[in-house]
């Protein structure tokens, strides 16, 4: 390969960095300006002081984690059974796990309220619990594409069949198979799933915002209505939340059970050994 | 098995519902009227405006986002820059929604800092010329603040895809660089570059968050239009809305699947 | 009459040193392989001939023109890569007029000549394939049909035959072997079988840590190889630890063996002893002239050979005899007398590790 200095691609890089990195500057210069002619992290400040804040955060943080729970509670044996006994209905499964992608947030909801509202044989949404409920399932649904994909990885990498043949030629009933060695070798993968899920789930907004839950998506346009500078702090918030996420989702997807979970001090280390 | 029943209740059923509605008139005669209702001017204009959305974006997404791809995994720059873009892309990709419409208002707002910058600094007033972030091209960019680091994502294994061997080999025969791109870098990556395509198009046209925040739900695509159906039956039909719905899930569908074939193609190539 | 010339080449990746001092010659529609294990550098003098490196320092010459600062794409070179490299994206036709249509020739020109070379490889039946459709050993016919098609000035082999069946190794070998005499066009093939280098080749380079340690004949080679490593890489090979007894005699397990090649070394300085397995045998023929005693410790019947292995003065020293419908198996435990020639001693230069 010739060794040409690559301006061109140099230019390139900057101008992506630039198009990824100014609206962050900028937004974050903007929070900083609630007070007239200095800096300061009064904005911040007002958001976490403001008792809504803390309540459609708690709010939408248990709905996420409810969505979570349910959601490993469905994929995870569907997963482990597809693979160990439905290979044929592997299709079918993946094509349903992907149906969340295809069908518009908006869609969906459009259905619950009519199949699920006050006149059906189900009235979920006539009662606030209920409702609750039905939220908790559309974050389900949503994460479902991700969950799905992220655990079905995580039991490809290990040999799910033989370890569970292994498992039970050693006595383990099939219950215990599952907790004592499926689940701990794919964790990693639940886990990463998880984080995912949660990144989703926490802004959402046209579920929540459709079904009239009291939660962090519907405040955030409230806030981006009713305020200038708060706004661009909830903004930053969030990237940073997404942005832990992400790295916390991406450590866990490529974690093999038993490695540290900051892999790349033992990888440096390994290396430097080496050399 | 419960993964089917949860299916059945949560995605199968609420489709089947609008579809069943979508051919139904108001007073349940089944007819297609209310799928021909579609074709109404307003109803029309509001698909077209979406398409037209989806389409800028996603095609800025794709072009931007090859580039860049190609750039980073090609173009000879040091591996953090690369690691550095990945990190930032998969962060990027997901930060959509209301947050991303409350960047885009600080950053090109009437009062974001670019304008001011812009208009301090460089003596150009963009308002003035006629911007606003909350029209079309507004909006269009605002996409591709999650629609470029999508592609950089999605295309990332197509471009480690193109072995060293095959520009290597291009070369050896006697061909230029454009020429190895023209011949054989770009017809190796075009199904998977039309394939990226749809599906930035798909996440485009399922947006509604960003719109929403960003024009307080006053730039009527699909989506808003549905939303605002559902809020408060605009349309006076609830019908005109499962077929708005099932109209939406046709064009996601049709997409989708045209992206699974593409894939396909491009997959018999990558082994 | 040389058409290739490396002369004094250098390659450094950093402070590593991959090739060091290269200079070879090759003539026209000479055969050469370069033979050597991974990390020997070989591919990376390939490269440099190709283009597709250029030398830290040195010059490279074709037809006596200096090519070294010559892009690839500039140096009319037909290259066959490892992993095939056909363009996926186009059928057996297009890849073989891939450097056809990049010259503009006509495509009356083109249809005529990708014709010539399919049937040159015998796979004109499978013109419009795609490269996924077909087998390796195929795909590969179609890879040194594209290279050879521009009628280039060398053919450049980068290990084509690795990655594929042993038995289709073999008939590829054969054909490209038999394509190279028809077409005359001067090659260089880089490999890491000794077998493929010693069978195919008018000449061979063995590399060793970035030098060519010998370049020679397959025969000279394998028969006379100039270091212990060319001994030991190019076919099997028993070494004895001797003693130099004098100019032209060793000492080797308590005999001293004189009348052989000159040691070159002052008596008293040990040396390294070499002979092949198939230099020795169990029961004496015509020419062989030394024996040394041993006892059985294995044998094994091979089909067309039989092995033994034989301890000689505390070593295990392989055995390969021809087998006959009257040989014998040696029986284990048995002592017996092995015999050789002494032209067939080998003297090796430095004392292997």
């Amino acid at each position: 390969m010739t060794r040409r200095p690559p301006i061109l691609s140099i230019l390139i890089a900057l101008i992506g960095a630039a198009f990824f990195l100014v609206p962050l500057i900028a937004t974050f210069n903007f929070s900083l300006r609630m007070k007239r002619g200095e800096l300061s992290f009064a904005a911040y400040r007002s958001v976490f002081e403001s008792d809504t804040f803390l309540s459609v955060l708690s709010f939408s943080a248990v709905a996420s984690l409810m969505a979570i729970v349910l959601g490993i509670l469905i994929v995870v044996p569907t997963a482990y059974w597809v693979r160990l006994r439905l290979p044929r209905m592997r299709p079918v499964i993946e094509f349903l796990s992907l149906m969340p992608l295809i069908i518009p947030p908006v869609v969906l909801v459009f259905g619950y309220v009519r199949i699920y509202g006050t006149s059906s044989i189900l009235p979920l949404t006539m009662t606030q619990m209920g409702t609750n409920i039905l939220l908790v399932i559309g974050y389900v649904v949503l994460s479902i594409p991700y969950m799905y994909r992220a655990i079905d990885n995580g039991m490809a990498s290990i040999d799910i069949a033989t370890l569970t043949e292994a498992a039970e030629s050693l006595g383990a009933s099939r219950l215990r198979t599952i907790a004592v060695v499926i689940f701990p070798n794919v964790q990693s993968a639940i886990v990463s799933g998880a984080f995912l899920t949660f990144s989703i789930s926490m802004g959402e907004f046209v579920i929540t915002s459709l079904l009239n839950r009291p939660a962090f998506g519907p405040y955030l346009v409230q806030m981006g209505q009713d305020f200038a500078y708060q706004p661009s702090a909830l903004a930053i918030m969030a990237f940073v939340f997404t942005w832990v996420c992400m790295v916390l989702m991406e450590l866990f997807a490529t974690r093999k059970p038993g490695q540290r979970l900051l892999p790349w001090f033992v990888r440096r280390t390994v290396q430097k050994g080496k050399l | 098995m419960p993964f089917l029943l949860f299916a059945l209740l949560f995605l199968i059923l609420p489709v089947l519902y609008l579809v069943n509605g979508a051919f139904q008139t108001p007073d349940g005669r089944y007819s297609l009227e209310t799928m021909l209702s579609l074709s109404a001017p307003e109803i029309a204009s509001s698909y077209l405006l979406s398409i037209q959305l989806s389409l800028a974006s996603a095609a800025m997404g794709t072009v931007f986002g090859l580039v860049l791809g190609y750039t980073l995994l090609l173009g000879g720059l040091p591996g953090w820059v690369r690691r550095a873009f990945m990190t930032f892309s998969g962060v990027a990709s997901n930060f959509a929604g209301v947050p991303l419409a409350f960047a885009f208002i600080a950053t090109l707002g009437r009062l974001g800092l670019v304008t001011l910058v812009l208009r301090d600094i460089f003596g150009i007033n963009i308002y003035a010329a006629g911007f606003t972030l909350f029209s079309f091209w507004g909006l269009a960019l605002t996409y591709l603040y999650f629609q470029l680091p999508l592609m950089v994502l999605m295309i990332t294994p197509a471009l480690e895809g193109l072995r060293p061997e095959w520009r290597e080999a291009a070369e050896s025969l006697g061909a230029s660089r454009k020429q190895y791109l023209t011949r054989v870098a770009l017809p190796l990556l075009a199904p998977s570059v039309l394939g990226c395509f749809l599906l930035l198009f798909a996440n485009a046209f399922g947006t509604l968050a960003t719109i929403y925040a960003l024009t307080s739900a006053n730039f009527p695509v699909v989506p808003i239009v549905l939303f605002q159906q559902i809020r408060g039956n605009v349309l006076y039909n609830p019908n005109l809305g499962y077929a708005l719905a099932v109209g939406m899930i046709l064009i996601m569908g049709l997409t989708n699947t045209l992206y699974f074939i593409l894939r396909r193609r491009a997959e018999r190539w990558q082994k | 009459m040389s058409f290739l010339t490396l002369t004094n080449i250098n390659k450094s990746f950093g402070a590593n040193t991959v090739v060091r001092d290269l200079d070879l010659t090759v003539n026209t529609g000479e055969f050469v392989s370069v033979l050597g294990p991974s990390g020997c550098g070989k591919t990376t003098v390939l490269r440099m001939i190709a283009g597709f490196e250029t030398p830290s320092s040195g010059s490279i010459r074709v037809d006596g023109t200096d090519v070294t600062a010559l892009p690839a794409s500039r140096r009319k070179i037909g290259m066959v890569f490892q992993a095939y490299a056909l363009f996926p994206n186009m059928s057996v036709r297009e890849n073989v007029a891939f450097g056809l249509k990049i010259v503009g020739m006509s495509r009356a020109q083109i249809d005529a000549r990708v014709s010539e070379m399919l049937d040159l490889i015998s796979l004109g039946h499978l013109a419009d394939r795609y490269p996924y459709q077909m087998s390796g050993g195929q795909q590969q016919r179609v890879a040194l049909a594209r290279a050879l098609a521009p009628r280039p000035n060398l053919l450049l082999l980068d290990e084509p035959l690795s990655a594929l069946d042993a038995q289709i190794r073999t008939s590829l070998r054969d054909d490209i072997r038999r394509i190279q005499q028809e077409l005359g066009i001067t090659t260089i093939f880089v490999t890491h079988d000794q077998e493929e280098a010693l069978s195919i080749s008018d000449r061979v380079v063995v590399m060793h840590k970035g030098r060519a340690d010998q370049i020679g004949s397959p025969a000279q080679i394998y028969n006379h190889p100039s270091t212990g490593f060319v001994a030991n890489f190019v076919g099997k090979l028993n070494t004895f630890d001797a003693m130099a007894s004098g100019t032209d005699s060793v000492a080797v397990a308590g005999q001293n063996i004189a009348g052989l090649r000159s040691t070159a070394m002052p008596p008293g300085t040990p040396i390294t002893v070499a002979l092949r397995p198939e230099a020795l045998s169990l029961a004496r023929r015509p020419g062989d002239d030394l024996s040394l005693p041993g006892r059985v410790l294995t044998s094994s019947f091979l089909g067309s050979v039989i092995r033994a292995q034989i301890e000689i003065a505390g070593q295990s020293v392989s055995v390969d005899m021809f087998n006959r419908s009257d040989a014998v198996l040696p029986v284990v435990g048995e002592q017996t007398e092995v015999w050789f020639a002494r032209h067939d001693v080998l003297i090796l230069r430095e004392v292997s590790p």
